[in-house]
């Protein structure tokens, strides 16, 4: 369970910013959003508070919406500047490690997640958590890249990997510690078709809660419960298919019509 | 001859008098990687081939005489030669280095005299073709493991062994996604017409190196593989 009180983060603003204007009313669900704006501060999320109980949660914006804060604040690597995040009773400013054994965390850029040169080796880094003897590393690595068909790749150079594979290792790897909570940040944005059907397949059969940021709106219809923020709000909190058509429609309103800085 | 164009490499559709161009990989680091083998250098425990090395470069660095350097550089090759190192991928991966290497000792003789460019690119030389050796024959958690053991002593000073090791491993991560990070920036500035201007090059690189540093600490703090667990190795 994740949940948000009245959870907001702000930044101190760059000399010259504007503050950032309230987007028009709309249904927000059961999210809460009460805005505040301190002068001197830019907010990228306003305070929202909402429980998230459902197995598959979506959460889909626009580019700079906040949604990837929104995402962070999750496993502790945003701290709301006031407020509360927890997952499961824990607190991510005050139990933020233990939170982070429960919640793993995908990124878009899944180069940047591969610390080691091969993806046997980075499998079995992730294991190191778990005390477990080196025998017993090297035989559950090799039987978690069974799990995702990248046998063949264990002891090839990561750096000689596609994007796709790099992004299921990714998953692999984080996946490995078996956490309660996965977020996965824009995951298949890097990824073609292919990749992007197959480590949207892997999601929806996960056993983990599972809160997906996707700009690929047929993987945020597949989900329980669908979350739209905008411009730091969330501005709806729904079912999928109403969600996605309620984000369509703020889309193309704002393509008509630029938004003012 | 057929009626439109040919498949790709059909030599009938290339105009006459010119060459295929060889198509080679990119270079990814004078560091070579794992490649398995049952030479003995092979079976040398990573804690005494970092033992070498490490003697050679205090070695190196007291003695400095063109003896000496030729002689530990003689050495660091014959281990490669042992190892059976694969010598084309190995070469490639070397000749960058040794482009620098004949570079200082170029301005060294100018400077000095032969001796001191003789001392300093063999000395160079002979320490990067051992570690080359040593990454091309021992498995990179099998180097961890070692270096976590020996980094021991570290943890007076405040430095966890298992940190230490991880920074390596980073590393030798890093250093060839730097190197297509370069390729990409000087890709964007060429088509841009800037490929000259040292700040259209340097500026996007470095930032953009910056960034993915912060990325790979948002990846090792989400992965808690910093954190203080107690695991202390195999």
């Amino acid at each position: 369970m994740i949940e948000f009180l009245a959870a907001h983060v702000a930044v101190a603003a760059p000399a010259g910013a504007a503050p950032t204007t309230a987007p028009p009313a709309a249904h927000a669900g059961a999210a809460t959003v009460t805005p505040t704006a301190l002068s001197g501060e830019v907010t990228i999320l306003e305070p929202t508070t909402v429980t998230l109980t459902e197995r598959r949660v979506a959460v889909i914006g626009a580019n700079g919406s906040g949604k990837s804060t929104f995402a962070r604040l999750i496993n502790g690597l945003v701290l709301p500047t006031s407020g509360y995040v927890r997952v499961n009773g824990l607190d991510s400013h005050d139990d933020g490690r233990a939170v982070r054994r429960q919640v793993g965390f995908v990124f878009s850029d899944a180069d940047a997640q591969l610390v080691m040169p091969t993806p046997l080796e980075d499998v079995t880094l992730s294991l190191r958590r778990l005390r477990l003897g080196r025998r017993e590393r090297a035989d559950r690595a090799r039987e978690i890249l069974d799990r995702f068909a990248l046998t063949h790749l264990a002891d090839v150079s990561v750096h000689a990997l596609s994007g796709g594979q790099k992004q299921l290792l990714a998953l692999a790897g984080v996946l490995a510690t078996e956490p309660a909570v996965l977020v996965c940040d824009e995951p298949t944005t890097l990824l073609d078709l292919r990749w992007r059907t197959r480590v949207n397949d892997l999601l929806a059969g996960l056993d983990q809660q599972l809160l997906h940021v996707t700009h690929d709106l047929e993987a945020a219809a597949r989900a329980d419960r669908v979350l739209v923020i905008d411009r730091a709000h969330v501005v709806f909190d729904g079912d999928p298919a109403s969600a996605v058509a309620h984000y369509r429609e703020l889309m193309t309103g704002q393509a008509q019509a630029p938004d003012e800085p | 001859m057929s009626a439109g164009p040919g498949p790709v490499g059909e030599t009938g559709s290339q105009p006459p008098g010119r060459r295929r161009r060889a198509v080679r990989p990119r270079w990814t680091g004078p560091l070579g990687l794992y490649s398995p083998g049952h030479s003995w250098v092979h079976r040398l425990g990573p804690g005494w081939k970092l033992a070498v090395l490490a003697v050679v470069s205090i070695l190196l660095t007291v003695f400095q005489r063109p003896a000496v350097a030729v002689a530990a550089l003689a050495g660091a090759l014959a281990v490669l030669g042992v190892a059976r190192v694969p010598l084309r991928a190995t070469g490639r991966s070397l000749l960058p280095v040794v482009v620098v290497a004949l570079t200082f000792g170029a301005y060294q003789w100018w400077a000095r005299d032969w001796q001191s460019a003789l001392v300093t690119s063999a000395s160079l030389l002979a320490v990067v073709v051992l570690a080359t050796g040593i990454t091309a024959t021992t498995r990179t958690d099998r180097l961890l493991d070692s270096m976590t053991r020996s980094a021991g002593p570290l943890r007076f000073v405040g430095i966890r062994p298992q940190t230490f090791a991880l920074t390596v491993a980073l590393v030798l991560r890093t250093v060839p996604a730097l190197i297509d990070l370069a390729w990409d920036v000087r890709d964007a500035a060429r088509a841009r017409g800037l490929d000259r201007s040292p700040r259209a090059l340097l500026v996007p690189f470095v930032l953009r190196a910056v960034a993915r540093a912060h990325t790979t600490a948002d990846a090792l703090t989400a992965r808690g593989l910093l954190d203080d667990d107690g695991v202390d190795g195999p």
